[in-house]
């Protein structure tokens, strides 16, 4: 049986729901005998592959980059879930929402500059206006909440759809 | 002094409604579950959140059970596919309205709106945020408010007028511009009537109302003086 293709993108969050794919310990050796992983901050792969069959996204739509990620991402992929409140609600990254795109910059790299105070223009993508979930832009298969999830709620969740069930629909999971 | 017994049915039971008693206080007695985030043992219903909607056989609009009354015969339905979604749409709703960001909140774990959402199974919201920029009211010695987190259930507002009767809260505005507001809508430290009992902090369902000094998940609401202030009041009475 080939192995299911997963990959795993990380945008606007703190990596913590990373960690918490990661906190489910011993049970990740039974998770990678099951799958490829093509494509995540935890492996070296530089471009996004073909025929992703679950991707797992982390964080919210904050800048180009992001949005480029996930449009790109969401074509090459059969099932997508958005993992955690990043993910889910955009969360603390959405914070910056309440204040304007100008005001926000101003603030972070210019008021509070010790040294060179002034808005970078390269290498930092363009923020988008507001940071906002992944389903406002991309089809989401599957949403897991929380912050973070719990690892056994992910591996509950990963072990479904890799024996070829979609998730219990009727398991908490919470936000927050 | 006779009093008035309606039979009717929740559910396919028959049960049993003294007089002035509304279909949720009946579900209640019965151990039938309809959710609430409004409603709170001791104060006066009023129907705000609308999570408690319940199905009445041929009547074609869903009713508040918290202020409906039954009438002979009645058959209501507290569970259907139909009221699924529309609890589940309201509670986005909710979400979708303020800024209520879980993880960093002082009520986390601990408060009515996030268990609400877990319990009827919302794992994102629909419809688009509003993000509105939103006060927080930091003048009281003791008291936050914080608008980002408030659902307007009232609870405040029937706590400090029906049981402290200071009514120092009250609503200002209409739909997405409703707020709490204190005396003539002016700083909370400077309400003149306001008596620091902390009665609304109690009954704030989220993280709306807080005592300082709570870091995240440190907020924990008591509820109970509530109906033992009510029983103990009747019993002078």
């Amino acid at each position: 049986m080939s192995k299911v293709r997963v990959a795993t993108v990380w945008l606007d969050g703190c990596s913590g729901c990373h960690m918490s794919f990661l906190d489910m310990d011993e049970r990740l050796l039974a998770v990678a005998g099951m799958i490829d992983l093509v494509y995540s901050p935890l492996v070296d792969c530089k471009v996004f592959p073909e025929q992703v069959d679950l991707t797992i996204v982390e964080g919210a739509v904050s800048n180009e980059d992001d949005l480029h990620k996930v449009l790109h991402v969401r074509q090459r992929t059969k099932l997508l879930m958005a993992l955690g409140d990043c993910a889910v609600t955009s969360n603390v990254p959405g914070m910056r929402n309440y204040f304007t795109r100008d005001d926000l910059l101003r603030r972070a790299y210019v008021e509070n500059a010790q040294v060179n105070p002034s808005i970078p223009t390269e290498v930092i993508p363009p923020l988008l206006p507001k940071s906002r979930p992944v389903h406002e832009f991309v089809k989401v298969d599957i949403f897991l909440p929380g912050c973070p999830p719990h690892a056994d709620l992910i591996f509950k969740t990963v072990a479904d759809l890799l024996e070829g069930r979609l998730p219990d629909s009727t398991q908490k999971a919470r936000f927050g | 002094m006779s009093t008035a017994i309606i039979t009717f049915i929740i559910d396919g039971r028959d049960v049993s409604a003294r007089e002035g008693q509304t279909i949720l206080d009946v579900a209640r007695e019965n151990d039938i579950p309809i959710p609430t985030l409004c409603s709170l043992q001791g104060l006066h219903p009023v129907g705000a959140c609308r999570v408690c909607l319940v199905e009445i056989k041929n009547t074609p609009k869903l009713l508040p059970a918290c202020v409906t009354r039954p009438s002979e015969g009645m058959e209501v339905i507290t569970d259907s596919e139909r009221l699924r979604q529309y609890r589940k749409t309201i509670t986005e709703m909710l979400f979708s309205e303020r800024n209520h960001v879980c993880a960093v909140c002082v009520s986390n774990g601990h408060c009515e709106l996030q268990s609400m959402a877990e319990n009827l199974g919302v794992t994102h919201v629909r419809v688009p945020y509003l993000y509105p920029r939103l006060p927080v009211d930091a003048t009281h010695a003791r008291f936050t408010v914080d608008h980002n987190r408030c659902i307007l259930c009232s609870r405040c507002v029937r706590v400090c007028d029906e049981v402290e009767g200071a009514h120092t809260w009250d609503m200002q505005g209409r739909g997405v511009d409703c707020r709490v507001i204190t005396d003539l809508k002016q700083p909370w430290g400077t309400s003149e009537s306001c008596t620091s009992c902390g009665k609304c902090v109690h009954v704030c369902p989220t993280g709306a109302l807080t005592e300082k000094g709570k870091a995240v998940a440190e907020m924990v609401k008591r509820t109970q003086f509530l109906p033992y202030l009510k029983t103990m009041r009747e019993s002078w009475s």
